[in-house]
């Protein structure tokens, strides 16, 4: 794909973020899309593309009245809607659709209207994970990360200090779930969730959503807010069984997605000013770190615990402060992919001075998958 | 009302051999006639060539701890925390997950590493479950 052809002209939360007990699921996806809408000056019937994930098109398109062109239901978990966006974008160039409304929403915590997730008996999983007790993504995620920790030399309490620096970036945003200073001694004397992780290194549970709206890089400077364009993406899956990755020394998905961003981008590591690394659990911005090629992932911990990362560091990341202290419906991936925006615009409420190019970096399920967007405000 | 039970597997076709063969006390494998690829989980031709050519064998039941959480919360119904759900890489090749028998549940006892053998839990009369204990020498 040619960088920089498509941008962003829309982008917006739920009104509420994180416990909204007045609104189902479908609301919340109709609330984030009518505030994208107003957004970009736009109006329902401007919209003829539409994706969005675990609803499909069909059940959204007919509760907002939008009639698309191009449709896609890309469902691989949060990450799904970095995946919107890189098919939004080749469908734009390709002239199937002119404007894409891509939306996502969760009632995670509410559970109002939610779609039931299940494994069956006789699916892979159900046959080869969930016997031996799996239960819900705190069980499974984590499960690679004691090998990942003792390969490359990583301390719990590197571990630990992931969660403490989100924590500074949360201060700074009104909207976040979480705000309260804590420390690695917090962080390590928090309640056991799964062995190594605790509950502050484990993601919110809250409700919310989000949308964006694309069009080409062209139509995009007659919109009221700065466009925010499409520089490079790419993705990938690997398997929907933790227990089956190649290694849990790295993310195959994260390895394949990461680098084919960069190299549409067609940008080095140092040209990146703003970073988000899709956080569902503390080890994540580690692998993230090491499979996008910033550092060897030997030194990713470190990194992190030295305050490169935090407020005023040399790779501010995850600067809504994340998953772990922002809010996660479930499916994370909108709500980075929105600080990323804000980022751009220029709007964040922590603000990265002068920030002219965001990668945002997503997964879905345990590693399953991966999309990676790299966003600039300069064409 | 009865205790919840841990979750059962139900063979499909791909995996009947599989779960025949914990019943008979084999843990069993597939081996690409083409290639020489051994993989897990079970299906009728090769990941790795495409090949359909592929036989069953028995498995050595040895491996090591690749890694693993100790769940404490929530437990699956049929599980008292806390637990550990491990990743197992045998000898052959693959790896699976299973659960650690026969050793305390605890960072201390569990090490990356240790050398396991395959050891078989009876569910009920259909399945026969793969679990792993430290190795014995």
């Amino acid at each position: 794909m040619r960088k920089n052809q498509v941008a962003v002209v829309g982008a917006a939360e739920t009104t509420e973020l994180g416990v909204i007990p007045t609104m189902s699921q479908l609301q919340l996806h109709a609330d984030a899309a009518l505030n994208a809408i107003a957004d970009a000056g736009l109006k329902l019937s401007d919209i003829d593309g539409f994706a969005t994930a675990v609803e499909t098109p069909q059940q959204v398109c007919h509760y907002l009245g939008i009639k698309p062109t191009w449709v896609d239901g890309t469902s691989v978990g949060g990450c799904s809607f970095m995946l919107h966006v890189r098919h939004a974008a080749a469908a734009i160039e390709a002239g199937l659709c002119k404007t894409v409304l891509i939306t996502h929403a969760e009632s995670g915590k509410s559970m109002i209207g939610k779609l039931p997730r299940s494994t069956p008996a006789d699916s892979l999983n159900g046959q080869f994970e969930a016997p031996y007790g799996v239960y819900g993504p705190p069980s499974m995620f984590p499960i690679p990360v004691l090998r990942f920790m003792k390969t490359y030399g990583i301390t719990h309490e590197q571990l630990a200090s992931v969660a403490v620096v989100q924590r500074e970036w949360a201060a700074k945003n009104p909207r976040a779930m979480m705000k309260d200073p804590i420390t690695v001694a917090d962080v390590l004397n928090s309640r056991m969730i799964a062995y190594p992780f605790r509950l502050l290194q484990c993601c919110l549970v809250t409700d919310g959503g989000g949308a964006l709206i694309l069009t080409s890089a062209d139509r995009a400077k007659d919109f009221p807010r700065k466009p925010v364009y499409i520089m490079g993406t790419g993705e990938s899956v690997e398997t929907p069984m933790v227990s089956q990755m190649e290694t849990f020394n790295s993310s195959r998905a994260f390895k394949t997605a990461g680098p084919l961003a960069f190299k549409e981008a067609g940008i080095a590591h140092k040209d990146v000013d703003h970073l988000m690394i899709y956080d569902a659990f503390a080890h994540l911005p580690l692998f993230g770190l090491g499979d996008l090629g910033f550092m060897p992932y030997e030194e990713t911990g470190q990194f992190i615990a030295d305050g490169n990362t935090r407020p005023g560091g040399k790779l501010p990341l995850n600067t809504n402060g994340g998953g772990l202290s922002y809010m996660h419906s479930g499916m994370y991936g909108m709500y980075a992919l929105q600080e990323s925006v804000r980022q751009m615009r220029g709007i964040a409420p922590a603000q990265v001075p002068n920030a002219k190019i965001s990668v945002c970096h997503g997964v879905g399920g345990m590693f399953a998958a991966s999309g990676t967007i790299v966003f600039t405000n300069e064409r | 009302m009865a205790e919840p039970q841990r979750a059962r597997p139900k063979p499909t076709p791909e995996t009947q051999h599989f779960w025949d063969g914990t019943k008979a006390g084999e843990l069993r494998l597939q081996r690409c006639d083409a290639c020489a690829h051994v993989y897990f989980p079970p299906r009728p031709f090769c990941p790795s060539c495409a090949s359909r050519k592929v036989s069953v064998f028995k498995a050595s039941g040895k491996g090591f701890l690749y890694s693993y959480v100790i769940n404490h919360r929530p437990a699956a119904p049929g599980f008292t925390p806390p637990y550990a759900i491990a990743v197992v890489e045998l000898d052959e090749g693959p790896r699976m997950m299973s659960n650690i028998i026969d050793c305390p549940q605890t960072p201390e006892a569990l090490a990356l590493d240790m050398k396991l053998e395959v050891a078989f839990q009876e569910l009920d009369d259909k399945i026969t479950l793969p679990v792993f204990r430290p190795a014995k020498g």
